[in-house]
């Protein structure tokens, strides 16, 4: 098979990525090696394909993830709030009808020492169940809830260890492992702050 | 870097972004950057070629990212999520190209016959450049020039195909055109940014390359 230069052009890009007939393959590197012109074209072509395949190439603007990264977080923010106030409301009837074995349940469960001296400890809290909470944090949290601080240093780990490491549960997503309602408290850090219902909405 | 390259078929990616995946679809959205992070510069760079303006590709790489999250049950298996995510992203940036189109400027090389025959310049051999030519900022800026001169159909068939590495299937499911076409606007592509590139980068970055003002080689 002889191949002329325009059917060279015409398959050099198929022949860089391995899709043409070994018979086509011969032909074509037969002619690049009496062809000055292809052979640079080929080269060329080459260069191309490996340069601008390179992971440097897809360059993004400096803060364009941190940028990302909020714009998400803006956008899970009011999505777990309503799908939080709703879970409240039938928590919060949960809470009246449970309160009273909740409260009896804590007078013999024993805590370590509380990152927060206003946290309320848990009750109740499933030791395996996997829980997040951040390095400078003082509560523990569902994954996904709205209200976990210092999103950049969260890890995921099992509510014992947490519960050991001195995290309380989160008023809000962990709501059913407190022993009372904590609306009746008295002075609380920020990230355990009782909000009131409405705050959320 | 070259360090930080992502392997798109590591069956260990695989895994984990499956269960990222049913996380999310679970209620977990917080979770949603740690799937899409290995993605977002190609979420970036799609929008980018086809858009040419920095703070267009950056808002539309940010409403794709939204809209993936938000139709994340949509997504189905059969395809790969970052293919999935670079569609949504195509989409995107075309519909805000379509918007914009009144105050477009017309790609300089739109006005060719992708099915007629290219006939590549008669440049001089152009040996191997070194990968660490790429570690200038300047070499990149005239690439992304070099590109960004090319017509949208071409530019976006390049940029799926040999910057982000999609089979050339991806590419044409991607773009919703045949394979054939993803074939012919690649060779097209390719031939075209190797004469706009080989006086440079056969001889010296420190002259100016004939693409830019008033130099073009058409």
């Amino acid at each position: 098979m002889v191949v002329n230069c325009e059917e060279v052009w015409r398959e050099i890009s198929n022949y860089l990525d391995g899709g043409i007939e070994p018979d086509l393959r011969l032909a074509i590197e037969e002619h690049i090696r009496g062809c000055r012109h292809c052979a640079a074209v080929l080269d060329g072509t080459r260069n191309v394909v490996q340069l601008y395949g390179d992971e440097r190439m897809l360059e993004v603007p400096l803060g364009f993830s941190l940028r990302l990264q909020r714009r998400l977080e803006e956008e899970n923010m009011p999505r777990s709030r309503r799908g939080f106030l709703g879970w409240m409301v039938a928590a919060a009837a949960a809470v009246l009808v449970a309160g009273s074995f909740e409260a009896a349940r804590s007078s013999v469960f024993s805590h370590p020492e509380l990152r927060s001296e206003h946290a309320q400890p848990g009750a109740g809290v499933p030791p395996d169940m996997l829980v997040v909470v951040s390095t400078d944090g003082k509560t523990f949290h569902a994954a996904g809830c709205p209200f976990i601080h210092d999103k950049a240093h969260i890890q995921t780990i099992a509510a014992r260890e947490a519960q050991r490491a001195g995290y309380a549960p989160c008023i809000r997503c962990m709501k059913q492992y407190l022993n009372a309602g904590c609306f009746a408290l008295g002075p609380v850090d920020t990230e355990s702050r009782c909000s009131p219902l409405e705050q959320l909405v | 870097m070259p360090g930080e390259r992502t392997s798109l078929t590591d069956p260990a990616q695989q895994f984990n972004e499956e269960m990222l995946i049913r996380r999310i679809r679970d209620g977990e959205h917080d979770l949603f950057y740690e799937l899409i992070r290995p993605y977002e510069r190609r979420v970036y760079s799609a929008a980018l070629a086809i858009l040419r303006n920095e703070a267009d590709a950056e808002d539309v790489a940010q409403e794709a990212v939204l809209k993936a999250l938000k139709h994340i049950r949509q997504f189905r298996a059969e395809s790969r999520f970052s293919t999935w995510l670079i569609q949504i992203t195509v989409n995107e940036a075309r519909m805000r190209i379509r918007r914009q189109h009144a105050n477009r400027i017309e790609p300089i090389v739109d006005h060719q016959d992708e099915e007629g025959n290219y006939v590549p310049r008669d440049f001089a051999d152009w040996h191997e450049i070194p990968s660490e030519t790429l570690e200038r900022k300047e070499v990149r800026q005239k690439l992304a020039e070099a590109l960004a001169s090319l017509g949208e159909k071409y530019r976006e068939v390049f940029v799926l195909r040999d910057m982000q590495h999609l089979s050339i299937e991806e590419t044409a499911k991607a773009l919703g055109i045949s394979s054939a076409s993803v074939k012919t606007r690649l060779l097209r592509a390719r031939l075209m940014l190797r004469d706009l590139l080989a006086p440079g980068l056969g001889g010296s970055w420190s002259s100016k390359l004939s693409f830019e003002k008033g130099t073009k080689p058409w």
